[in-house]
């Protein structure tokens, strides 16, 4: 196997081996998740007999939790596995190499599917027999939920490891946490119309506000909202182009300021 | 091969493999190379040499295309090295001290990993080749990060050769080492280049290490080549014994000037 699919791959393998070798790697995978969904599970238990919206919606807060989970896992996927080239003072080897920049990105983009898989499964299978709730009774909506908010993923990733790139482990902090400056914004526990009318708008533009609004309308109106989806999808390709324009200019300026040498230091 | 191919073939072995013309680069307005202009010959060994802080490393950043010049071009194997070195990246490699390996891979798989990356097709075989020669075979299934110096330094030298580079440019290849695994380095870059006829360039401050392997030398001082010459005719023209004292010649010269 040669040429682009080989180099992708060659990225692959170096964090399949590395998870090999590592399980608190992957624990660390699956501990936030289950974690999580425990919490909202016995919260979402307790609310149900106060609330008779929280009794109508069984499992809304579950699923928002797994699927922020899907999101957060995502960006995740590609910033730590930036991370870990920086921390292993292994990034000028990678980049003397043929590997070009947008393999890099698809690789990353692998990672964060498999690093979202890995994490939320185990999550959801737990919340079956614990809360008796499956989030895979969304049905094919499931599908389109975890893609978009994958995509999502890519594109906050992508940005974010474009700092990493020119900013070096300064940065590290940004990587762990600018995702859940998005949670309030988006929707995730409860409907966008209880934000300030003001803030709505810039709800409005974030494809996390469309895909927990769609996921709410099909748990508990049962329908799937279309709207939402095209909303989510063409945000998300507005937030992959972003994110993939910062990548690049943040190598290209890492390459000018000489720090690609250096990266990890 | 047919002649028009032969001609071509013939053209392109005969063109130095690195051209460097007035190359710059500064950092926020500090000069860290001058506007040097040198050719490596093919199957040449070139040697950068000078202190800390004069241009080397910088230099070898920009012949990889991990640093964009300022101004000034530098062509390798023919291609500019700003605009298409994803052209001869596979034909090229690199080792320094200053870069590292994933800690907690074994030593088999960071060559698999970058025998993948250089679309190295028979990697069981070249990995095999590459153990044996450099005494990996028995650190083999070992983490890169529990190896000692020695050992890190014959890891990074097989992932600079995993692709049978025409081109290898190493940063301090024996820094650190100790004087008999430094001579056995040596030794190994010398069979190298006789063998498959690569060419070499290599920043070091150890004089011994240039004597013995450069066919030419570059001084750097303060980002420009304030010399170049071959070992014997450097020695010659200062009048001194070895390289050593040529160094600290040129060096102290450059303290000298104001």
């Amino acid at each position: 196997m040669t040429g682009a699919v080989g180099r992708v791959g060659a990225i692959l393998m170096r964090h399949v081996y590395l998870w090999r070798g590592s399980w608190t790697r992957l624990f660390d995978l699956v501990y936030w998740p289950l974690l999580q969904v425990m919490v909202w599970g016995f919260m979402t238990e307790f609310l149900a007999g106060k609330s008779s919206w929280v009794a109508q919606a069984g499992g809304v807060f579950i699923g928002a939790v797994l699927l922020w989970d899907v999101l957060v896992r995502g960006q995740f996927g590609m910033t730590l596995s930036m991370l870990e080239e920086m921390w292993s003072r292994n990034f000028a080897n990678l980049f003397v190499s043929p590997l070009r920049p947008w393999e890099f990105a698809t690789a990353l983009m692998c990672l964060s599917i498999a690093r979202s898989l890995i994490g939320v499964i185990p999550a959801a299978l737990l919340a079956i027999p614990l809360f008796g709730y499956s989030i895979f009774g969304l049905g094919l909506p499931l599908l389109a939920f975890w893609t978009l908010l994958l995509v999502f993923g890519w594109g906050v990733g992508l940005a974010l490891c474009g700092l990493l790139v020119r900013f070096g482990l300064a940065a590290e902090s940004y990587a762990w946490a600018s995702i859940f400056v998005l949670a309030p914004f988006s929707g995730v526990y409860y409907p966008i119309s209880t934000l300030p009318a003001w803030l709505q708008p810039f709800a409005w533009s974030l494809p996390t506000t469309y895909i927990f609004e769609g996921m709410r309308a099909v748990m508990i109106g049962g329908a799937l909202d279309w709207r939402m989806l095209v909303g989510a999808l063409l945000l998300d390709l507005v937030y992959v182009a972003l994110g993939y324009a910062v990548f690049l200019w943040a190598f290209r300026r890492a390459r000018e300021r000489g720090t690609l040498l250096a990266s990890g230091e | 091969m047919a002649g028009p191919e032969r001609a071509q073939y013939n053209a392109a072995m005969s063109k130095p493999i690195i051209e460097v013309r007035d190359l710059r680069k500064s950092f926020a307005g500090a000069i860290a190379v001058d506007g040097i202009s040198f050719v490596a010959a093919r199957g040449a060994i070139t040697g950068l040499l000078g202190g800390n802080g004069a241009g080397k490393t910088t230099t070898i950043g920009m012949l990889l295309g991990l640093i964009l010049p300022s101004s000034g071009s530098i062509a390798v194997m023919g291609e500019d090295m700003v605009r298409h070195r994803h052209r001869v990246l596979p034909r090229m490699n690199f080792s320094s001290p200053y870069v590292d390996f994933p800690a907690r891979l074994s030593v088999r798989e960071t060559l698999e990993v970058f025998g993948r990356l250089y679309g190295v097709r028979d990697r069981a075989a070249r990995i095999a080749r590459l153990a044996g020669d450099l005494h990996l075979r028995r650190f083999l299934e070992q983490r890169a990060g529990s190896l000692s110096a020695g050992q890190k330094t014959r890891l990074a030298l097989a992932k600079a050769l995993i692709n049978t580079p025409e081109l290898l440019l190493l940063d301090e290849p024996t820094a650190s080492l100790d004087p008999d695994t430094g001579d056995w380095i040596r030794a190994y870059l010398e069979a190298y280049r006789r063998e498959t006829g690569a060419t070499i360039l290599l920043a070091s401050h150890n004089m011994a290490e240039v004597e013995r392997l450069c066919d030419e030398v570059l001084m750097m001082r303060a980002g420009r080549i304030v010399d170049r010459g071959t070992p014997d005719a450097l020695r010659a023209r200062f009048g001194r014994d070895n390289m050593e004292q040529v160094f600290l010649d040129i060096a102290r010269a450059g303290e000298a000037t104001p």
